[in-house]
């Protein structure tokens, strides 16, 4: 399955994925390119990705939310030139009763802007052009966490950077 | 008889995003001494123009999982050095 798309997402088709007659609660999220950043009026976004990894994280995430809660899950998130109001990212999860639905729905989001790579260029409205750092305003930077091989990978892999250029 | 090890590896470079645009490429190979960590080929990195502005503590990916400084780099390995991540 890949997570990743050209095209306009399909949150029926997601939906559809993971509709089952045993689940009576399906949670959806979808979010759309917005107009303004820092009160400066964008144009539209350009999302690029490490395609290979954007897949895997992606699929780790399907996965641990799925062990976490008994919900099936499905989700896609849209890579090239998104004008305003376009969807970026959408997801759905379905589960037997509703408390289920939103706390994986909510756990997938979470992870995929906290760990999937992808990035995007905003297109203001002035002509600028510039890479989003999601960190802005800048926070400082938190030392390295000390592991010995073989130890687990970070359950942030934002912990343990620092930013700048 | 013992088979010594390799005394360097060799591992393929990504870069992405507002990196690749400062180093005015998306990849390249290093060669690092035995035994490497993804500090280890970043440190290297740094030393040339295309890591010359690259942060101290860069998000980094090892074969395409997160990965650590200390996360140990073998013959082969795709090392991603990725910018702050805005998906979503």
């Amino acid at each position: 399955m890949s997570f990743l798309s050209d095209q306009p997402l399909d949150l029926g088709a997601l939906v559809a994925r993971v509709t089952a007659p045993e689940r009576g609660g399906i949670a959806c999220f979808v979010g759309v390119v917005r107009d303004h950043h820092e009160g400066r009026r964008v144009l539209r976004l350009e999302y690029s990705a490490y395609d290979a990894m954007a897949e895997a994280e992606c699929a780790r995430i399907a996965s641990e939310a799925e062990a976490k809660w008994d919900v099936r899950v499905a989700l896609a998130h849209r890579i090239g030139t998104l004008e305003i109001g376009e969807p970026a990212v959408a997801m759905a999860a379905a589960a037997a009763h509703r408390d289920a639905a939103f706390a994986a729905c909510r756990y997938l989001i979470e992870q995929v802007k906290r760990r999937v790579p992808i990035w995007k260029r905003e297109y203001f409205a002035d002509g600028t052009v510039s890479w989003v750092d999601p960190r802005q305003p800048a926070r400082p930077a938190e030392p390295p966490a000390e592991a010995g091989p073989g130890a687990p990978p970070p359950t942030d892999p934002m912990g343990h950077t620092d930013w700048g250029v | 008889m013992t088979v010594s090890a390799a005394s360097t590896v060799t591992v393929r470079v990504l870069l992405f995003g507002s990196y690749a645009e400062a180093a005015g490429q998306t990849s390249l190979t290093l060669t690092v001494p035995a035994p490497a960590t993804v500090a280890s080929v970043l440190r290297l990195l740094r030393a040339q123009a295309a890591g010359a502005r690259l942060p101290e503590r860069p998000l980094c990916a090892v074969n395409l999982a997160h990965a650590r400084l200390d996360t140990p780099v073998a013959q082969g390995d795709e090392i991603a050095i990725l910018p702050p991540l805005a998906g979503g």
